[in-house]
């Protein structure tokens, strides 16, 4: 029999062996999906992983998703490290996107170097005050943040949706929900010419160094680690919970936020309902995959983003549903989460079943 | 087969992932013996108890139970045999009452009755001198009467091998001795007793015959009747370490610490409320507060370094008020806290050391605007380490994988290298190794000298008459007076802790 056995020490091998093992066991899960629909499961995969990056276009487009995955995931790294489970990223981005969209429909005519930060800070701006909403139900009135923030994303979402259906909606869009055309001084410069590729990247990369120096410097992140692990132990030492639940959820609400900002001001260039296709969502994925570090959540994004372009390629090469990218990124959490338990379990295989003695045979044994 | 030989343990062998808790240990029992079972903490005790009530399953070995080899597979099965146990942590539920938590461990036929066996409870209380009434709910009892509880549990099974786990951690003297009375009654009828301590010189008083495990092993028998307490202490640590500190006098200077009317009201249903604490504690002594375990120590160590935030009443230290103000403020002002538990609050379990000091000594040049200065944390670190002599790999060790009495050295030292004017400690050689509790009581009076106060919380009353200038009581959350210590006697202490002490006197506190 197999027994599941507590590890005297937690594996570090198994901590970042288990995202390979994880992809790994997607990637055969996969071949089996393909196979049970009669596709052929080479191509298939070929299409959703290898087939989107094999030219510059491709790798433009993977870190165009990369960008948002990456703020987010590094806004969401700071409060899961303090387990804060911030599960609003989806909101804190849509909410993002709205606030530059106002801000931005208001200076279409705009023109100067001034307009774009004032358009970004107001996604920034208006993605931390989404968030401060569920951090001061948590402080206050000690509501679960999962709960809290899952409910304000649907909030978010329709909110977004009443503005595309009415204020903000283009007079002249020919009755369609979408905002107007950002002016040329709303949006952001591409980083590599003739391709979709903007500075939302850089954003990106540099929210991962931040999170990186965050905790590898500060006494803030070392504040944010200690409540994550021990919260007895940080009320002990005088680490006020409530303040570091503020500044990680202000944090993770104003890099969400920059995300849906980069997204209406990057390569989208108007607000729509559909500006997001999941990301905040997906972020939490690149978190967990990432290791709650800065280097494995470029790698995780890149991984994830990878999932949206690959499944685009399915619907369009091979007829496939949308809902391939949903079924790759979930497999790939289950099989984390499986192999997770790894780092603190190990396999271990049982004795041979111990001796049991019935009542009976000890009365009738021989005296010793 | 000898005649009333109870138990024989032969080999026991149990193993966990990475430490050998048991390894070969031989033991038995008579039949109306009390048997001890010395060691420190870690040496296997608990395991062993584990053992023999069918908790776990050793990897070798064999026990005979009245000379015939059994399998002990589950604590039901240890009950049917006669073996009953009292742990240290009681499992009673305090919404029940005495007879309903009885007949929850009893077979369903006897547990229907309840007239008959209410009237079963009576009698054995009765006989054995330990008077509780069945109707009462556990919620109402002292710790003493719950543990009178747990005993006639075991009692009414007709056991014939009660294991006592620590039973006398958690009573008053008086109580103690009232116990003892219960368990030689006991003996007497024939029934065996296991009884775990540390405490020597119960075991002295009680037991016929002892056994004292070392890292898992025997390491000796003997009768502690016959032998003195330091040969016994010389069996469970083994051969190259001090066993006790001498205590020059200390000089106490200017007032440092004021407490007047300390209040504070627990929102948690079974927890202690503060009432009316005073306290006055001089620059250069070292003051004890005895009590039963949850009479008020924690809550009284939380309102000292601010861990519970809103209190009544005024504290004073050196003439600036204290109340109201967070953790990390007291701290800054010189109050330095090593709480109870080791793991979990005085350290985060999966940090390094050097990370664990930055939890407390941040005040201590380790950050700059802001930013962690490493290379100054491992220094610190290093220091604690050198100074404190805790055994480790280095600095980047996790508490976790320290011992207990290391892991405290390490946290006093991180304390006490603050130079705080006031050290705030709780329990601070509980279940620490004879080795690491002197370096510790060195390490406490060393403060003292330099002109530090200590505040010193301990159920260890050995230890408070060892290190404290004065001593005085928690009960229930009010504090006794102090009294010094070469004029207090163990009984009076003893009925302090039991409550006895007039609400009047307790305002008012000796200078």
């Amino acid at each position: 029999m197999l027994l599941l056995e507590r590890r005297p020490v937690d594996s570090t091998l198994m901590r970042w062996a288990s995202p390979v093992l994880a992809l790994t066991l997607t990637v055969i899960t996969g071949f089996g999906l393909f196979l049970a629909m009669g596709k052929d499961p080479v191509e298939g995969l070929t299409f959703f992983f290898i087939t989107p990056i094999s030219d510059l276009i491709g790798l433009a487009e993977l870190g165009l998703k990369m960008a948002p995955l990456l703020l987010c995931a590094a806004g969401l790294t700071v409060c899961y490290r303090a387990r804060l489970w911030n599960i609003g990223a989806e909101g804190h981005f849509l909410m993002g996107a709205l606030g530059a969209s106002v801000v931005a429909v208001q200076l279409v005519d705009a023109s100067g170097f001034w307009v774009l930060p004032v358009v970004l800070l107001a996604g920034i701006v208006a993605g931390a005050l989404w968030a401060a909403i569920a951090a001061g139900l948590k402080t206050h009135l000690h509501c679960n943040e999962i709960l809290t923030t899952i409910m304000l994303n649907y909030i978010a979402l329709n909110l977004l949706l009443y503005a595309v259906h009415g204020p903000l909606k283009d007079p002249y869009g020919f009755g369609f929900p979408q905002s107007v055309m950002f002016g040329e001084a709303a949006l952001l410069p591409d980083l590599i010419p003739g391709t979709r590729l903007h500075l939302g990247l850089a954003f990106g990369l540099l929210a991962a160094v931040s999170v990186w120096a965050l905790f590898a410097r500060s006494f803030i992140g070392f504040q944010l680690n200690v409540v994550g692990q021990d919260s007895r132990a940080a009320a002990f030492a005088g680490f006020s919970a409530r303040r570091l639940t503020w500044f990680a959820f202000l944090v993770g609400g104003a890099t969400a936020g920059l995300a849906g900002a980069s997204e209406v001001t990057g390569p989208i260039g108007q607000l729509v309902p559909q500006v997001s296709p999941g990301y905040g969502y997906t972020a939490i994925i690149v978190v967990f995959l990432g290791r709650m570090h800065a280097l494995g959540i470029i790698a995780a994004s890149a991984l994830l983003a990878l999932t949206f372009i690959g499944g685009e390629m399915l619907q369009i090469a091979m007829n496939m549903p949308k809902a391939t990218t949903g079924l790759f990124q979930g497999l790939l959490l289950f099989y984390l989460l499986t192999c997770d338990a790894f780092i603190h379990y190990r396999i271990r295989l049982n004795r041979p079943a111990r001796q049991f003695i019935p009542k009976a045979a000890i009365a009738a044994a021989p005296e010793v | 087969m000898t005649a009333g030989l109870r138990l024989k343990l032969e080999n026991i062998v149990k193993e966990y992932p990475g430490c050998r808790a048991n390894d070969g240990i031989d033991l038995t029992v008579e039949a109306g013996e009390i048997h001890a079972l010395l060691g420190e903490n870690g040496a296997g005790k608990s395991t062993l108890m584990k053992v023999i009530y069918g908790v776990v399953q050793p990897d070798e070995g064999r026990v005979v139970w009245n000379g015939r080899p059994v399998t002990v597979d589950s604590p039901a099965r240890a009950r049917e045999l006669g073996i009953g146990m009292v742990f240290q942590h009681f499992s009673l539920f305090e919404t029940l009452t005495v007879a309903e938590n009885i007949a929850l461990g009893l077979p369903a036929d006897e547990a229907r009755d309840r007239r008959k066996l209410d009237q079963r409870i009576r009698e054995v209380s009765e006989r054995y001198g330990m008077v509780l009434d069945p109707r009462r709910y556990v919620s109402t009892l002292s710790v003493g009467e719950r543990q009178r509880v747990e005993i006639i549990r075991c009692l009414i099974q007709e056991t014939t091998l009660l294991i006592l786990d620590e039973p006398t951690s958690v009573l008053t003297p008086q109580e103690v001795a009232h116990l003892f009375t219960t368990l030689r009654k006991l003996a007497k009828e024939g029934c065996s007793i296991l009884f775990i301590s540390h405490k020597l010189e119960e075991v002295r008083s009680l037991c016929h015959n002892a056994t004292v495990l070392r890292q898992g092993r025997v390491s000796g028998d003997c009768r502690p009747a016959e032998v003195s307490a330091s040969d016994i202490a010389r069996l469970m640590v083994g051969d190259d370490t001090p066993i006790s500190t001498r205590v020059p006098a200390a000089k106490a200077g200017d007032l440092l610490l004021q407490v007047r009317n300390l209040c504070w009201k627990s929102s948690d249903p079974f927890g202690t409320s503060l009432k009316d604490v005073n306290l006055d504690l001089h620059q250069g002594e070292i003051v004890g507060i005895a009590g039963v375990a949850g009479n008020g120590q924690d809550e009284l160590l939380k309102a000292l370094s601010g861990e519970i935030p809103r209190t009544r009443g005024d504290m004073n230290l050196g003439g600036f008020s204290i109340s109201g103000l967070a953790p990390d403020r007291r701290r800054r002002l010189g109050i330095a806290v090593v709480p109870e538990e080791r793991l979990g609050r005085g350290a985060v379990p999966r940090m390094s050391l050097a990370e664990n000091a930055l939890l407390t000594a941040s005040g201590q040049g380790l950050v700059e605007r802001g930013l962690v200065r490493f290379s100054r944390v491992r220094e610190f670190s290093r220091e604690v380490i050198r100074r404190f002599d805790v055994r480790c790999n280095d600095e980047h060790s996790t508490a976790a994988s320290l011992s207990g009495g290391n892991l405290q050295k390490y946290i006093i030292g991180r304390e006490a290298l603050q130079n705080p004017r006031l050290l705030v400690a709780s329990h601070p050689t509980w279940g620490v190794d004879v080795g690491s509790a002197v370096a510790i009581h060195e390490a406490l009076v060393r403060l003292r000298d330099e002109g530090a106060s200590i505040l010193l919380i301990s159920e260890d009353l050995e230890e408070l008459f060892q290190l404290c200038s004065r001593i005085g009581a928690l009960c229930d959350g009010r504090l006794s007076t102090l009294a010094p210590a070469t004029e207090l006697t163990i009984e009076q202490l003893g009925q302090w802790m039991a409550g006895q002490f007039e609400h009047a006197e307790a305002s008012h506190v000796a200078a």
